[in-house]
C-alpha cells in the first residue's frame, strides 16, 4: 500500500514553533522508510499523524488513492509499534497478539480457535513459539517488542508504523533485532515507516531515509545518497562524523583565510556564489603527513586510538579551528608538532541566505 | 600448598525469616508491629470476645436471630455493600476526570474529595438530612414524584456513599496516573472501540485497586454511625442499622446483647473482607502487579 502525506502542518498548544511545517512524504508500496532526526524534529509527530493518533492542523494523508485524513485510528488499519511496547499486561502473549482480531465486530471476528491459530502462526514468525502462555512481565525487552510487532501484524495492517521500536533496548539486542526486522520485512513485504534517532539503524535498515529537523524534511534519499551527498549543512553535520571549518567561497574555489584549498572541482558552483560559509570534511577524507597541492601546516593537538585506526585532533592555521583526522599508523604524530594536511573531499555550504537556501561545492 | 577450597558457610542471614536489605532493623520493626497491633487492635477485640463468651454460642445465636437484630444486621451489610458498589462506579469516574483532564478548579475539586474524611460524621448526617428531607433542596424536588430519600433505607445509602467516596477515589487515582496512555492508543490502533478499550484494557488494570477501595469503603460503611442516624429515620425493621441497635442496647444496660451484636458484625465483616482479599490475591495473579 502506497502512503502519502501531503503538506502536513501541526503545532501543539503552548509550543513556540510548529512541530511540522508543511511536510510531504511519499512512501512506495512495500518500501521501508526511516524517519531520522534529532528529538523534537517532528518525526514521531509525523508518524502519529499517519497512524491517526494525532490530527494535523492542515494537510492530508492518503492510503493508496483513498483519502484517510478523516478516518479514525480504528478505521485506518495500521500496525503501530510503540517504543515502550505498550503490551496489555493482564493478557497472555497469545491473547495480546489475538487482541486485534478478538475486538472485531461479530460479522468479521474469526472463531476463537482460528484467532489462536493465527496468534501462534505470528508468534512463530517472530520466533517466540513456546511463550504463548507467558505474561509480558515474564519476557525480556527484546521479546516484548517482538510480541508487540506480532500483535500489530495480526490485524493485517496496510502499513506498519514503528516509533523508535528499539529505543528502549540495549545495544546488542538492538543490532540483533535490526537485522531480524530487515529479514522480516523482506519476507512479509509490508510498507513500513519507522522513526529513529539512531543513524546507524536508519542507514542500515531503510530503503530510503528522510532526515527531519525543525519540523521539515531536510533531505530524503537512499542511505548512500544521504551519507555521500548530504543536501544541507544540517544533514552533513547530523549524519556520520565530520568537522566544520569556517571558510570562504570565491569564484567557485574554497579558501581558508588566503589559502586556496585544492578541492576537486566536480560539481562546480556558479562563480557568482561568493561568501562566507562552512566546509564539512569527514575524518577519512583528510590526508595527513603528505605534502601536495593545497597542503596546510596544522598543529597536532592529540592522538587517540579509535578502532582499527588512530584519530588525531589537529588545529588548522588562521583560526585554529580543530579538525578530526583519521591517521594511518605509519605516520608519526607528536602532539605539538606541525604536519602537512590535505583535504581530499569536502562539502561547502554558504551561510544560509535570506531565502534559507544553502549551496554547496563537493569533491 | 593446597588450593583454597570453597566451604559452605552457614549464617543467620540465611534464615528464611530474614532478608538482607539496605535498611536493617527487621527485629525491631517486627517487634514494634506486633506490640502495636496487639495493643491497638487485638486487645480490644479480645476483650469483646471475652465479654461475649459468657453468652455461649447458643446465646450468641439466639440474639443473632432475634428479628429486630437480624433486620438491623441485614440493613447494615446490604446497604454498605450497595453503597460501596455505587461508589466503585462513580469513584472511578471522579478519579478519571481528576487525573486525566485539566480544567479550572481541578485542584479545588480534588481537595474536596477528602472532605468526607475530615467532616465530623454527625455534621455530615445533619447536612444530608436537611437537604434530602421532604422540605430540603433535593427532597422538595423529588417529593412531587412520590419519592423519599431521607428517613428511608435510601437515605442510609446516600450517607454511606458520601462517607465512602474518598476511599475509592484515593485508591484508584494513583493507578490511573500510572496507566500508560500508549496502551490505550495501541488498543485503538488494533481496532478496539472506545468501550472495548475501557472494558478490556483500562478496567482490568484498575481491578486490584478497585477491590481495595471497595473493601475499604464497605468496611467504613458497615461501621458508620454518626452520619447515618440523622438521615435514616431509625425505624426498627426498616431503617435501623446494627451500630445504632448496639447503642440502644447499651442505653438499656443490656451489655450482653450489645456485645453479641458486635460479635456478629465482627464475624460477618471479617468473612466478607477475607473473601475480598482472596479475590484480590486471585486478581493480582491474573492481572500481574499492575
Amino acid at each position: 500500500m502506497q502512503i502519502r502525506a501531503q503538506d502536513i502542518v501541526k503545532s501543539f498548544p503552548g509550543a513556540r514553533r510548529a512541530a511540522l511545517e508543511g511536510v510531504s512524504l511519499n512512501v512506495g508500496s512495500g518500501e521501508l522508510v526511516a524517519l531520522l532526526g534529532p528529538s523534537g524534529g517532528g518525526k514521531t509527530t509525523l508518524l502519529r499523524i499517519i497512524a491517526g493518533l494525532d490530527l494535523p492542523d492542515s494537510g492530508k494523508v492518503f492510503f493508496g488513492d483513498e483519502d484517510a485524513s478523516e478516518k479514525s485510528v480504528q478505521d485506518r488499519r495500521v500496525g503501530f509499534v510503540f517504543q515502550n511496547y505498550a503490551l496489555f499486561k493482564h493478557l497472555t502473549v497469545e491473547d495480546n497478539v489475538g487482541f486485534g482480531l478478538d475486538v472485531r465486530n461479530r460479522a468479521q471476528r474469526p472463531p476463537k480457535a482460528e484467532i489462536r491459530r493465527r496468534a501462534h502462526e505470528l508468534l512463530d514468525l517472530v520466533q517466540l513459539s513456546g511463550l504463548e502462555k507467558r505474561r509480558p512481565s515474564q519476557l525480556s525487552g527484546g521479546q516484548r517488542q517482538r510480541v508487540a510487532l506480532a500483535r500489530a501484524l495480526a490485524v493485517e495492517p496496510r502499513v506498519l508504523l514503528l516509533d523508535e521500536p528499539f529505543g528502549a533496548l540495549d545495544a546488542k539486542v538492538r543490532r540483533e533485532l535490526r537485522s531480524w526486522l530487515r529479514e522480516l520485512h523482506t519476507r512479509t513485504g509490508h510498507t513500513t515507516i519507522f522513526v529513529t534517532h539512531d543513524q546507524d539503524e536508519a542507514l542500515e535498515l531503510a530503503d530510503r531515509v528522510a532526515v527531519l529537523n525543525g519540523g521539515h524534511i531536510e533531505q530524503i534519499g537512499t542511505p548512500d545518497e544521504i551519507y555521500d551527498h548530504p543536501a544541507t549543512a544540517f544533514v552533513h553535520e547530523f549524519i556520520g562524523e565530520s568537522s566544520a571549518i569556517s571558510a570562504q567561497l570565491r569564484e567557485g574555489e574554497v579558501f581558508l583565510g588566503d589559502h586556496r584549498l585544492d578541492l576537486p572541482k566536480a560539481n562546480r558552483l556558479a562563480t557568482s556564489n561568493n561568501g562566507e560559509g562552512r566546509l564539512f570534511v569527514r575524518p577519512q577524507d583528510i590526508l595527513i603527513g603528505e605534502e601536495g597541492p593545497g597542503a596546510l601546516q596544522a598543529e597536532v593537538l592529540s592522538v587517540r586510538r579509535s578502532g582499527p585506526t588512530r584519530r588525531a585532533e589537529i588545529a588548522l592555521p588562521y583560526d585554529r579551528s580543530s579538525v578530526e583526522v583519521d591517521a594511518p599508523a605509519s605516520v608519526a604524530l607528536q602532539p605539538g608538532a606541525f604536519v602537512p594536511v590535505r583535504f581530499l573531499r569536502g562539502a561547502f555550504f554558504l551561510k544560509a541566505d535570506a531565502a534559507g537556501a544553502a549551496v554547496h561545492a563537493r569533491g | 600448598m593446597t588450593p583454597p577450597t570453597e566451604r559452605p558457610t552457614v549464617s543467620l542471614s540465611a534464615l528464611p525469616l530474614k532478608r538482607s536489605s539496605i535498611l536493617p532493623g527487621f527485629g525491631l520493626s517486627l517487634g514494634y508491629t506486633l506490640v502495636y497491633l496487639s495493643i491497638i487492635v487485638l486487645l480490644p477485640l479480645a476483650a469483646l470476645v471475652l465479654k461475649a463468651s459468657g453468652l455461649g454460642l447458643s446465646g450468641l445465636w439466639s440474639i443473632g436471630v432475634q428479628p429486630r437484630v437480624f433486620a438491623a444486621l441485614k440493613t447494615s451489610f446490604t446497604l454498605a455493600l450497595a453503597a460501596a458498589a455505587i461508589n466503585v462506579v462513580f469513584g472511578v469516574i471522579v478519579a478519571w476526570v481528576l487525573t486525566r483532564y485539566d480544567f479550572p478548579g481541578r485542584r479545588l475539586l480534588d481537595a474536596a474529595v477528602d472532605l468526607p474524611f475530615a467532616l465530623p460524621t454527625a455534621v455530615a448526617g445533619i447536612a444530608l438530612a436537611a437537604i434530602y428531607a421532604p422540605n430540603g433542596w433535593i427532597g422538595a424536588l423529588i417529593a412531587p414524584l412520590g419519592w423519599k430519600i431521607a428517613f428511608t433505607p435510601l437515605g442510609i445509602v446516600v450517607a454511606l456513599i458520601f462517607i465512602g467516596l474518598p476511599f475509592i477515589v484515593r485508591t484508584v487515582q494513583p493507578v490511573i496516573v500510572d496507566l500508560e496512555q500508549d496502551v490505550e492508543e495501541a488498543s485503538a490502533s488494533l481496532g478496539a472501540t472506545r468501550l472495548q478499550t475501557l472494558s478490556r484494557v483500562i478496567l482490568p488494570a484498575l481491578t486490584p485497586a478497585l477491590l481495595t477501595g471497595f473493601a475499604l469503603a464497605f468496611a467504613r460503611g458497615v461501621g458508620e454511625y454518626g452520619s447515618v442516624i440523622f438521615i435514616a429515620g431509625n425505624l426498627p425493621f426498616i431503617s435501623e442499622i446494627a451500630p445504632l441497635l448496639i447503642v440502644v442496647k447499651l442505653e438499656e444496660f443490656n451489655y450482653e446483647g450489645a456485645t453479641a451484636i458486635a460479635i456478629w458484625m465482627l464475624a460477618i465483616s471479617f468473612f466478607i473482607l477475607f473473601a475480598i482479599n482472596l479475590i484480590q490475591a486471585w486478581s493480582r495473579r491474573r492481572f500481574g502487579n499492575v
